[in-house]
């Protein structure tokens, strides 16, 4: 293994890349997919576990409904087909993270196939992605080996937590993508940027790939270039190789330059690809191999005789077609035109994952740019300092637009909404509870605000006189002062207006 | 103690005289249970049905029982009456091993549904009965803990798998008992023992906890002395389970209601098919005998006999040997010693794997992990696994098309009575021939029942007599039983189980 690596950029001059990917969606039910163990990330091991999913001899698999319901809402919404029988297959391979020795799969009967997904790109290209099918699946526990390098060579010993064995998975298999050239990277990260999307618009998965949820697996080879004028896809596909557990966006795109690269010097060096899978490192930016599919299990697929076929009548798929949310990227671009933003503005909600605040917000009576400006200005700056995301800030999408319409009506201005909004984030209750209880309401009652003004007027005489000279700007200072014995519950225009008034100058 | 009343042995009678007899307090469950546990004291070494014994359990849920009842509680009907279970029952708190090694020791921390409805049924469990390692044999020489021995003569097998529970019941260690059914482990047993037992249709009690050997196949049933002992316990285990997705969502056969209706002697209307594939050759003449003469039986009590041909059970034997280990080479994966049984410590997860499975498991569970292993292999299954379930959907159009004839289908259980310990035990195809007639009903589902049908002239040994329903029709089982049972009983003056030879008394024991 001589060849080095070239560039993504080298490699898609000389080669034609085929790209495929798998991705696993861990569903949000409640329980497991074949248990009523709890469904929760970050428990302590082995705390979520029964005789089921610990594979005790004599338990047997119980179907979770609400997950074959995500799964097929899942399927509707990636355009498949849902078939009207599907069974469970036996997934049968040895590892200690696999309760049973068996995973339960879906094989030759998928629950969904045939599907179709509009991938937009940052360029507003649109990118048709054909999808095989997305089956359902029950997830493995999790080793921790201890010792040595964390990996299972030279460990001394292995820990297993079963807490996420048996968590419903759906797996959405794409067909080889072709055509896509340089643009390979960026198509792959932007599809898997949908799926995450779909499946948070659906409800069906938190869709953090930082926790494991939305994982994806990418299957990539290249071809040589069809000469000018010939049909590339007369050319057959090379050896490919698949890389596990790509658990980021940017990570998708890296392991595919990784991996362009690396093949297409083994190719132009005359060198062979292996066929494999081969495991990516998020510290070098690297994929290594791990078992060549030569070397492959035979995993003895057999209908799973302990569980009936899926049969979802047709009716309760048409009810379930109608929950379908509209696509994200149609959404994303209806969106922005309702709401009147910019693309850089659109952009930077996106990226926080504020759409869905924002459409919250709004529909609970705020201007989209009012809400754009609270949850992309100080939510996020405090969701920044707090190092959580700003949906899981203690504050509500009805928070802050009643916080907007407390400043509409000029109960509140900017200082004294940001004020409450701390009070919300404290957990003192809603804007217009943190508004009374911490007193902080605009002095609107000119009586009291001509009281403060002559009485700052009386303390500066100098400043009254500049006042009256003409120097208007000179205003500025008795505003001050009157903003400070008010303790910024005055409206700064009005205090404004009546020292000019008190002054004999009209501004 | 006032002399000289001639107790009563209460090891003799059948489950419904204990069931009365507690309800009108001539016995109590503990009498009951002691009684049992003296029993099994007595000649349960030579006999070996038994694994593990719980006198303690017992005897606490016969003294809670009798308490309640002092009380004026309302009790089930089983309620203070003693039974065994097939270990291959998971039981919480009792060792629960399938008559393997790999198990052996194993505590479980759940209860089957099978067993929980025997604990709330307030059902004494006297102990775990001995059976070939994962339900895998037709004589219990499998186990790996050794052979059950047939009480009718001790250098007989019991039959298999359930062959513990099969002779606790013909040694009158218990009078009922739990079994699992494959491809015969309840009936073929009960054939050999002259005792009893059912394989319900399949779903028709729950699976949840019994150790799978071949998931599609698999069924729990009642195994008793008497046909009306048995449909009790069978109305007692079945039911819908919603922890057993394979199990029927609809109610208990009425077994007892049949049984009693069977006893009255009436079969007027009945259409009895007998199976012309199931007779002839490889069938021992005395059996053919006593299957004949329950015929003459069946029809002097008003049945109409008619002749059914099943020509796809000819490649029965075949399709089952490749079903049933393809689905158990995946069931028994789970006993890799990581999370519970035996380990045999090797330096890496993958050997330690492999010692463990190479010690824990005997020779015939290996065999048939290596044939299923072989059946599903990529490129394989359609010619194995996928032409043995195309025989499966044969043999269920065959008895389809049979039951437009009959309301029952009749032949022997099995082909001989019991066979000697050690006779077959090399050659497995011998073994499994044994089981030809009793697995047909496993690759459709359906349920069928043994019931003694005397002994053989030749050798003096039980014969068994199968009788087979549509799925959901347990109850005919019962009603054709009863009926012949009521019959030959007439005639015997009894079970026939009362002809068994006197078993060796364990003096020191009972003394004890």
């Amino acid at each position: 293994m001589t060849a080095t690596r070239v560039s993504y950029d080298e490699a898609m001059q000389d080669f034609d890349p085929v790209f495929g990917i798998e991705v696993h969606v861990e569903l949000n039910t409640k329980t497991k997919m074949f248990c009523g163990c709890a469904n929760e990330f970050g428990a302590e091991p082995n705390t979520q576990v029964c005789p089921v999913c610990l594979g005790l001899p004599g338990s047997m698999p119980v179907t979770n409904e609400k997950a074959v319901e995500s799964a097929i809402r899942l399927g509707l919404a990636l355009g498949c087909s849902i078939r009207e029988s599907s069974r469970f297959a036996r997934k049968n391979y040895f590892y200690p993270d696999l309760a049973k020795d068996y995973q339960i799969s879906q094989y030759d009967e998928p629950t969904c196939y045939e599907g179709s997904l509009e991938v937009v790109l940052d360029d507003g290209t649109v990118v048709e992605v054909g999808i095989e099918r997305a089956h359902m699946e029950e997830d493995a526990g999790k080793n921790t080996h201890v010792g040595g390098s964390g990996g299972i060579q030279g460990a001394s010993h292995s820990l297993v937590d079963y807490n996420r064995g048996g968590v419903p998975l759906v797996e959405i298999v794409t067909k080889p993508i072709t055509g896509m050239g340089a643009r390979t990277a960026e198509v792959a990260r932007a599809y898997v940027a949908t799926i995450r999307d779909i499946v948070r618009g659906l409800g069906i998965s938190d869709g953090r790939m930082d926790q494991g949820s939305v994982r994806a697996d990418v299957n990539l080879s290249l071809r040589p270039k069809a000469p000018a004028g010939e049909d590339q896809d007369a050319v057959p596909f090379g050896k490919r190789s698949e890389t596990k557990n790509v658990n980021s966006l940017r990570a998708i795109e890296k392991a595919i330059h990784f991996e362009a690269g690396r093949q297409a010097a083994l190719l132009s060096a005359g060198q062979p690809v292996v066929q494999e899978t081969r495991h990516w490192h998020e510290d070098t930016e690297e994929t290594t191999p791990g078992r060549s599919k030569e070397e492959a299990e035979d995993y003895r697929y057999f209908p799973e005789p302990d569980l009936l076929p899926v049969e979802p009548s047709r009716e309760w798929v048409e009810e379930l077609r109608a929950t379908i949310p509209e696509h994200p990227a149609k959404m994303r671009a209806r969106l922005k035109d309702e709401w009147g933003f910019s693309d850089l503005e659109m952009r930077d909600v996106v990226a926080a994952d504020a759409v869905p605040l924002l459409v919250a917000t709004v529909g609970a009576g705020a201007s989209p740019q009012s809400a754009r400006k609270w949850w992309m200005g100080e939510l996020a700056r405090t969701a920044n300092e707090q190092g959580v995301a700003l949906d899981s800030l203690a504050v509500t999408p009805v928070d802050v637009a009643e916080l907007q319409g407390l400043v509409d009506s000029g109960r509140l201005n900017d200082k004294l909404a940001r004020q409450a909004l701390a009070g919300v984030l404290a957990g003192e209750g809603s804007p217009t509870a943190v508004v009374e209880a911490r007193g902080l309401e605009i002095v609107s009652d000119d009586s009291a605000l001509e009281k403060a003004v002559d009485d700052a007027l009386a303390a500066q005489p100098d400043v009254l006189a500049k006042i009256q000279d003409g120097k208007v700007q000179a205003a500025g200072a008795i505003v001050g002062a009157v903003m400070k014995a008010t303790r910024g519950q005055a409206d700064a225009g009005r205090v404004r207006e009546i020292i000019l008034r008190r002054a004999g100058v009209e501004g | 103690m006032t002399a000289v009343e001639p107790s009563t042995d209460w090891t003799r009678k059948t489950a419904a005289e204990m069931a009365a007899a507690l309800n009108a307090g001539e016995v109590t469950s503990v009498e009951l249970t002691q009684a049992h546990l003296d029993r099994i004291a007595a000649v349960d070494g030579p006999v070996h049905a038994f694994l593990h014994l719980d006198p303690e359990g017992a005897l606490e849920t016969a003294r809670k029982v009798d308490e309640d009842r002092a009380a004026g509680v309302e009790l089930p009907v089983l309620a203070g009456v003693p039974v065994a279970v097939k270990d291959v029952l998971v039981t919480e708190g009792l060792p629960t091993t399938a008559g393997s090694r790999i198990l052996e020791g194993w505590v479980p921390p759940y209860d089957s549904t099978v067993s929980a409805k025997l604990k709330a049924s307030r059902m004494p469990i006297l102990g775990k009965t001995n059976m070939d390692e994962f339900a895998m044999g037709s004589s219990t020489e499998h186990s790996g803990y050794g052979p059950t021995h047939n009480p009718w003569d001790l250098e007989r097998i019991p039959g298999g798998s359930g062959g513990g529970s099969a002779a606790a019941l013909a040694a009158f260690e218990a009078p009922l008992a739990i079994g699992s059914d494959t491809g015969g482990s309840i009936r073929q047993p009960a054939s050999v023992t002259g005792t009893v037992g059912v394989k319900p249709t399949y779903g028709g009690v729950s699976r949840y906890g019994a150790i799978a050997l071949a998931s599609s196949l698999d069924q729990l049933g009642p195994c008793g002395r008497t046909v009306l002992d048995t449909a009790m316990l069978h109305e007692v285990m079945g039911g819908h389970d919603p922890k057993d997705a394979t199990s029927l969502d609809e109610p208990v056969p009425a077994c007892v209601e049949a049984a009693m209706q069977g006893a009255t002697k009436d079969l007027t209307g009945v259409r009895v098919g007998v199976i012309k594939e199931l007779s002839g050759e490889g069938y021992q003449p005395g059996v053919e005998q006593r299957f004949e003469e329950s015929l003459e039986r069946l029809k002097a009590m008003g049945a109409e006999i008619v002749e059914v041909s099943c020509p796809s059970f000819e490649y029965a034997l075949a399709a089952y040997y490749l079903i049933l280990p393809s689905e158990a080479s995946s069931n028994l994966a789970k006993f890799d010693s990581v999370r519970f049984g035996m380990r045999v410590e090797k330096d890496t997860v993958e050997k330690t794997m492999l010692a463990t499975r190479a010690e824990g498991f005997g020779d015939e569970v290996k065999r048939r992990i290596i044939l299923g292993t072989y059946a599903l292999s990529a490129g394989y299954y359609d010619a194995y696994y996928g032409s043995a379930q195309k025989v499966r959907t044969l043999i269920q159009r065959d008895f389809a098309a049979a039951f437009e004839k009959a309301d029952v289908l009749v032949s022997p259980t099995t082909p001989t009575t019991p066979f000697k310990l050690g006779e077959r035990i090399d050659d497995p195809l011998a073994m499994y021939l044994n089981d030809v007639a009793t697995i047909p009903a496993n690759l459709a589902g359906i349920p069928g029942m043994s019931l003694p049908s005397g002994v053989a002239p030749e050798d003096g040994l039980p014969a068994g007599f199968q009788i087979l329903a549509p799925a959901h029709e347990d109850a005919r089982l019962y009603r054709v039983g009863a009926a012949l049972e009521a019959s030959l009983t007439e005639e015997w003056g009894g079970a026939l189980t009362a002809q068994a030879p006197t078993l060796p008394i364990n003096t020191a024991e009972v003394a004890k």
